[in-house]
């Protein structure tokens, strides 16, 4: 996974609330193989029936949006049509959970910040924004710069673009000494 | 002394294995269910050069392309869909319900069905309505397809401990006010992104007075809430539906005496509660294309929406409908089944539908009681066990503008097919709108 540490990109408004995955990237497209890309899948349906859709005009590197972006269905085909077409970050008050663990492990900053502050950016845009990951700064089109908190597992995961299995199979006697134990405890826990 | 704990607390200490230093916990799965769309996370570890570490915990099911026609199939897209889940199978040396298993059925019916669902485990699936299984006290939850390559890889997965949300359910539901009822209620109580970051736990005599396939209901749409998981404690009528069960612990008594440990300690402290009335609840109905966006039948609709064709101050009750779907991961067992042909027998529908039973062994059970005869007579076509519908990825579709009475999840845009309309209800409500061409409160029927 290629590692985020500073972006300085184009930022667009999409100030809807509830964008679920299936809008994302409808269900047709998730058989399509990753190698394609999946570029051309994102917000499909949206950009034929809304002429005026804001990605239809523009191929921004951040995302300003809505809560609880990315709800609904689990389909990381989502998060593979925005970092295809060139979205490293998406801006929202909440994210939807299993959108947002699935950005982190492709290296795509699902960025949470108050709803106000959110509004604020909203009305600043389009423009440029620059993300400093590490410092974690946010360096707005008209100049001010707001500090974010990010989660540190989150942080650590796209800074390091950090190869989770390797790592976790680092811990493999630690894994194997609770499956001893565990096994005790639970054999009912055994498919029969 | 330990402290009162909560279910979630009990099943999630159980399955850690250690801390990381920023918070996130390794946990142990003892269940991973794949189907053809997990294609990408066997895609990863391919790439990664790694091999699927526990097939013997690890289950393929067909069900998301899989058509609701016998015989050949047409689309060579969805055959290949089909011949690679199976070929990874293959590979992995795990076991696979296949299309005509009689085992086959949606991941979320099969499984509690094979007893491979039990309480006290940890279930994942790269499909968000995973949260079905917490009905038996499991920890069930959907993941993402790299999430998916992870525990391929090591039966493990890193994960940040959610918070807890108990929803406690007072009283009785009303006669024809069910499961679905009463999670639609629930959603648009609490919104959609209600429950976002908690594991939810319905608790309550409501709850309690539920069959194991209305919790299924309910904890399958705990998504829809933005939980993580929903759960439901484990008692003796969890028990007994899953005694017997093929894959169930041999010694089942004592597989018993440890999951009467499981349920919520008295005094435990969720972060989040929320009380509901059941006798408050009518038939429910979507309006809207986010399942918060539901009404009781006598409802008006709120606010115009272009997508749905709707005006505001539109009646829900009586408002015509093009299709039905009577199926899916949340209504598509054998209850779900007879409720529908209860309101059917006997008339026909005024409007085409698809009625597709959630696995092999619903639909046998189903033809031996003559259900599929009053849905075809009726003039409702009778598919093979799968998603169908609901997500339209084996084909079937709602045509775009057409709207459809749907038993099914999600009534998000396109998600029955671009620019289809959906109206998510109960069974029976779906049932009653084919046979009338229109939404009826059903409580007004005979």
């Amino acid at each position: 996974m290629t590692p985020f540490t500073d972006l300085t990109g184009q930022a667009v408004s999409l100030p809807v609330a509830n964008v679920d995955t299936d809008q994302i990237i409808p269900a047709r497209f998730l058989r399509k193989p990753r190698s394609d890309g999946y570029n051309h899948f994102l917000f499909h349906d949206a950009k034929l029936e809304q002429p005026d859709f804001p990605l239809n005009h523009t191929a921004p590197a951040i995302l300003v949006t809505g809560a609880n972006f990315g709800c609904g269905s689990s389909r990381e085909g989502a998060v593979y049509a925005l970092v295809d077409a060139g979205i490293r970050c998406v801006i929202a008050s909440s994210f939807g959970d299993i959108f947002a663990g699935n950005a982190r492990k492709n290296g795509l900053l699902a960025l949470v910040l108050p709803e106000a502050q959110v509004a604020r950016i909203h009305a600043m845009l389009p423009g440029t924004v620059t993300i400093d990951l590490p410092a974690q700064r946010l360096h707005l089109p008209d100049q001010s710069v707001i500090a974010f908190e990010i989660d540190p597992f989150q942080k650590r995961c796209l800074v390091e673009g950090l190869d989770e299995i390797g790592s976790t199979l680092t811990h493999q006697a630690d894994i194997a000494a609770f499956r001893r134990k565990d096994e005790a405890a639970r054999p009912w826990a055994t498919p029969a | 002394m330990q402290l009162p704990r909560t279910m979630f607390d009990k099943i999630w200490s159980s399955h850690a294995i250690l801390e990381g230093a920023d918070g996130a916990t390794l946990l142990w799965i003892d269940r991973h269910f794949v189907h053809e769309g997990s294609f990408h996370g066997f895609g990863i570890l391919r790439q990664s050069g790694r091999d699927v570490a526990r097939p013997d915990l690890t289950f393929g099911v067909a069900d998301h392309y899989v058509p609701s026609t016998p015989g050949p199939i047409a689309d060579a897209e969805v055959a290949g869909m089909l011949a690679q889940l199976r070929a990874n199978a293959q590979a992995a040396g795990m076991d696979l319900l296949d299309r005509a298993d009689p085992r086959q059925g949606i991941v979320h019916v099969a499984g509690p069905e094979q007893g491979l669902t039990l309480p006290g485990l940890t279930i994942v699936c790269g499909d968000s309505h995973t949260s079905t299984h917490g009905a038996f006290g499991a920890l069930g939850f959907g993941i993402g397809a790299s999430e998916v390559a992870h525990v391929l890889a090591t039966q493990t997965l890193w994960q940040r401990r959610p918070k807890t949300m108990r929803i406690t359910v007072d009283g009785t539901l009303s006669p024809h006010v069910v499961g679905k009822d009463l999670i639609l209620a629930i959603i648009a109580r609490i919104g959609t992104a209600g429950a976002t970051g908690h594991v939810i736990e319905y608790a309550g005599p409501a709850i309690r007075a539920l069959g194991m396939e209305a919790r299924m209901t309910i904890c399958n749409m705990s998504i829809e809430a933005g939980a993580r998981a929903g759960m439901i404690a484990p008692d003796d009528t969890t028990f007994a539906w899953l005694r017997c069960r093929p894959r169930a612990p041999r010694d089942f008594d004592a597989a018993i005496t440890a999951w009467r440990d499981l349920p919520t300690d008295d005094g435990a402290a969720f972060d989040t509660e929320i009380h509901l009335h059941a006798d408050d609840i009518a038939p429910m109905v979507t309006w809207g294309t986010s399942p918060e966006a539901a009404l009781p039948i006598t409802g008006i609709v709120p606010e115009s929406s272009d997508y749905m064709g709707l005006d505001a101050g539109t009646t829900l009750n009586g408002l015509p409908i093009d299709r039905v779907f009577i199926g899916s991961c949340t209504n598509g067992r054998l209850s779900d089944l007879r409720a529908a042909a209860a309101i059917l027998r006997g008339h026909a529908a005024l409007v085409p539908g698809l009625v597709v039973p959630g696995s092999m062994a619903v639909k046998r059970e189903a033809e031996a009681e003559g259900l599929d005869r009053v849905f075809t007579d009726a003039g409702l076509v009778w598919g093979e066990p799968g998603c169908s519908m609901c997500v339209g990825m084996n084909g079937d579709l709602v045509a775009p503008g057409e709207r459809c009475a749907a038993t099914s999840n999600r009534n998000f845009p396109g998600r029955q097919g671009p620019g289809a309309r959906t109206h998510l209800m109960s069974p029976a409500m779906a049932a009653a709108a084919a046979r009338f061409g229109r939404l009826v409160d059903i409580r007004t029927l005979a």
